[in-house]
């Protein structure tokens, strides 16, 4: 039986929500194959994966709390990539956003100032937007590659940060342990309850994925970045130039990636310390792929990702099972997401000989 | 003149893995495919390698091993891009990801347990020959490999009907179909033959440098690989120059800290990226040189009319 593949006339609406359902489906039926492969039972495995983090309310108050700064980042890596600018460093933003708002936090004269914590907001966002605006410059100016860029200037960040917690901003009180001093009380983001972690950064996020949707779909500018994405030549005959989009692109997917990084410092972690992301400015990319550049279905994905962290925590708690299990979901879901998308804008058919 | 020999020798040995994952990633661009998982087939490579390593493979099998998890690997990319289209830049970040995963996930229990490394081979004559022997035939045998890969890959590019092909399908894919060279088949190739030498290089890293598993063992190297193929503006010869200069990098960066130097350790561990950079930004601001050997149709995808 051979089979041919043609392009759809118009993409299909139903593949567009199938796909990622289809996606998902499969990711479980490798993943089941996996866990059988180990000697566990996937009906367990799944339910301790997928469900039970969510059983509890300090669960979902961690879902939620780690949700947060996956969707944040994404929606702004979102704008960049639909513009085709690559920036892959946003864990190196996140930090160096997380250095500046700790650094404000713990230095500036505005201890037990009200208006300490949006200093921090500020610093946070400028620091991040400042790492983004170095391979922007490269860019614009030297036409240097911003994958590159960005991705050297992530671990650049992380030594940086490494330097700090083990050198002059190590507490002098903290016993040698590599990190600072903890944030005043006025730099703290307030928790809705004190059994749980989850806190007002949640806010930020909600604001920049309603910010984000308007810019993406429904202003000229973001309509013109896209165009410069999908048709450069189109968008430089509109007079549109292609430096615009570096610089946009950078500079808002580095301010939400530092906003992430000050919301992680003044939120569950309270202070500076050599490890202080498990990587949420990586796996944001892949949140902007599986929400399909789409500030909501971002939050979708956001959502999903985090789920993944947490039922990985979960496994390796409850059954044993290694970390690496969480990277190799997160790495097969997208995966089969990217190659279902296939779905929407070609379909498969069976030959038969009418047809030839 | 004994610290100069040993930092030359360090730099040929630092940069073999370079070597190695940056060649496979020349022939893969100069296909038209950009494959930005190298970091995650490295990882494969090295896990793998010690897996089959403790095993109880020969040292020589546990190479293959690698090698053929790296281009196993790879092929799930070549399935994206080359059959599903995917975007490439997406597939290769999800290959990255997937791959550290895969490598924490095989390399888990072996870590930190030392292997046998592969030993320095001694070539009676030569290897005895006061300073030159010692700077140049008292490596291990891959590092003469990674000489033999590059007169390879030169010899293939330049000198070969098939080279000739992979040239123009990364050219103008679509006039190459015209012409009837098979330019997916060619693409799934080049990609698999990326993902062997990205699984070489990591394999290099884990029995050969340092020599054991650690997660995340190639440091970003994966990156420096891609960045190395930018660097040498697309030409074999290139790389390996740019391979010994970031080697040269990261020794510089250990003999500071080795012997004392009043700078915190990280500013120098940062000096290999920052090096990178800068050397990008150089090579970059040349356009014509940049465009010169620049495969035009690099990570746009290829739909075979009809």
């Amino acid at each position: 039986m051979a089979f041919k593949i043609e392009p759809r006339a118009e993409p299909s609406r139903s593949m567009a929500i199938a796909a990622p359902l289809i996606a998902i489906g499969l990711t479980v039926i490798i993943s089941s194959l996996l866990f059988l492969s180990l000697g566990l039972n996937p009906f367990v495995t799944l339910y301790t994966f997928f469900v039970q983090p969510l059983t509890t309310l300090n669960g979902v108050s961690e879902w939620l709390l780690k949700a947060s700064p996956l969707i944040l980042i994404a929606c702004g890596l979102a704008i960049g990539f639909r513009a085709n600018v690559w920036n892959i460093g946003a864990e190196g933003q996140l930090i160096i956003g997380a250095i500046a708002a700790a650094g404000v936090g713990l230095f500036s004269p505005w201890q037990e100032s009200v208006l300490l914590l949006p200093m921090m907001v500020i610093a946070g966002m400028v620091g991040g937007a400042l790492w983004a605006a170095i391979p922007a410059f490269l860019k614009d100016r030297m036409n240097t590659n911003e994958i590159l860029v960005t991705l050297m200037l992530t671990y650049v960040a992380a030594l940086l940060l490494s330097y700090l917690v083990h050198g002059p901003w190590r507490d002098p009180d903290g016993f040698n342990f590599p990190q600072t001093a903890l944030l005043p009380q006025a730099g703290m983001l307030e928790v809705f309850d004190y059994s749980y972690r989850l806190n007002t950064s949640i806010f930020f996020t909600v604001v920049v994925v309603i910010l984000a949707w308007v810019f993406m779909e429904r202003s000229f500018l973001g309509y013109k970045m896209s165009v410069g994405g999908i048709a450069p030549a189109a968008a430089k005959y509109a007079g549109f130039k292609a430096s615009a989009s570096i610089w946009i692109g950078l500079l808002i997917s580095g301010a939400t990636a530092g906003l992430a990084g000050m919301s992680e410092v003044a939120g569950p972690l309270g202070q500076l310390s050599s490890q202080i992301s498990p990587g949420y400015g990586f796996a944001a990319i892949i949140v902007a792929f599986i929400g399909r550049l789409n500030a909501f279905g971002i939050v979708l994905g956001g959502l999903l990702l985090s789920l993944i962290y947490l039922g990985g925590e979960a496994v390796q708690l409850k059954l044993g099972l290694p970390s690496s299990i969480a990277l190799i979901f997160q790495g097969l879901l997208l995966f089969f997401l990217l190659a279902s998308n296939f779905l929407i804008n070609f379909r498969i058919r069976k030959l038969t000989t009418r047809a030839l | 003149m004994d610290l100069f020999i040993s930092i030359f020798v360090a730099t040929i040995i630092a940069a073999t893995p370079l070597i190695f994952a940056a060649l496979g990633e020349l022939i893969v661009e100069k296909s038209g495919v950009l494959n930005l998982g190298i970091e995650g087939m490295m990882l494969v490579g090295a896990a793998f390698g010690v897996w089959a390593h403790f095993a109880g493979l020969p040292m020589i099998l546990a190479l293959v091993v690698a090698v053929l998890a790296g281009a196993l690997v790879s092929l799930i990319f070549g399935v994206l891009v080359l059959t599903f289209m995917t975007n490439q830049y997406a597939a290769g970040l999800a290959l990255a990801i997937f791959g550290t995963g895969v490598s924490a996930f095989v390399g888990r229990g072996f870590g930190s347990t030392p292997v046998e490394a592969i030993k320095p081979i001694h070539i009676p004559g030569l290897s005895d020959i006061p300073v030159l022997g010692e700077m140049l035939f008292r490596f291990d045998p891959l590092v003469y490999f990674a000489f033999v890969m590059f007169a390879l890959v030169s010899w293939f590019l330049y000198k070969t009907k098939a080279g000739l092909a992979l040239r123009a399908i990364g050219e103008s894919p679509d006039s190459a179909h015209a012409i009837g060279f098979p330019v997916i088949r060619t693409r799934y190739l080049a990609v698999m033959f990326g993902g062997a030498m990205a699984g070489l290089g990591g394999a290099y890293l884990s029995l050969v440098y340092t020599p054991l598993w650690v997660e995340n063992m190639t440091a970003g190297r994966g990156w420096i690989a891609l960045a190395l193929v930018v660097f040498a503006a697309w030409r074999p010869k290139r790389v390996i120059l740019g391979a010994w200069l970031f080697g040269g990098m990261t020794i510089l960066q250990l003999q500071g800290q080795a012997i004392g130097l009043k700078i915190p350790t990280e500013f120098l561990s940062a000096l290999p990226y920052l090096a990178t950079i800068v050397v990008l930004v150089l090579i970059s601001r040349n356009r014509q040189a940049m465009t010169l050997d620049f495969p035009v149709s690099l990570a746009k995808p290829f739909r075979p009319a009809g």
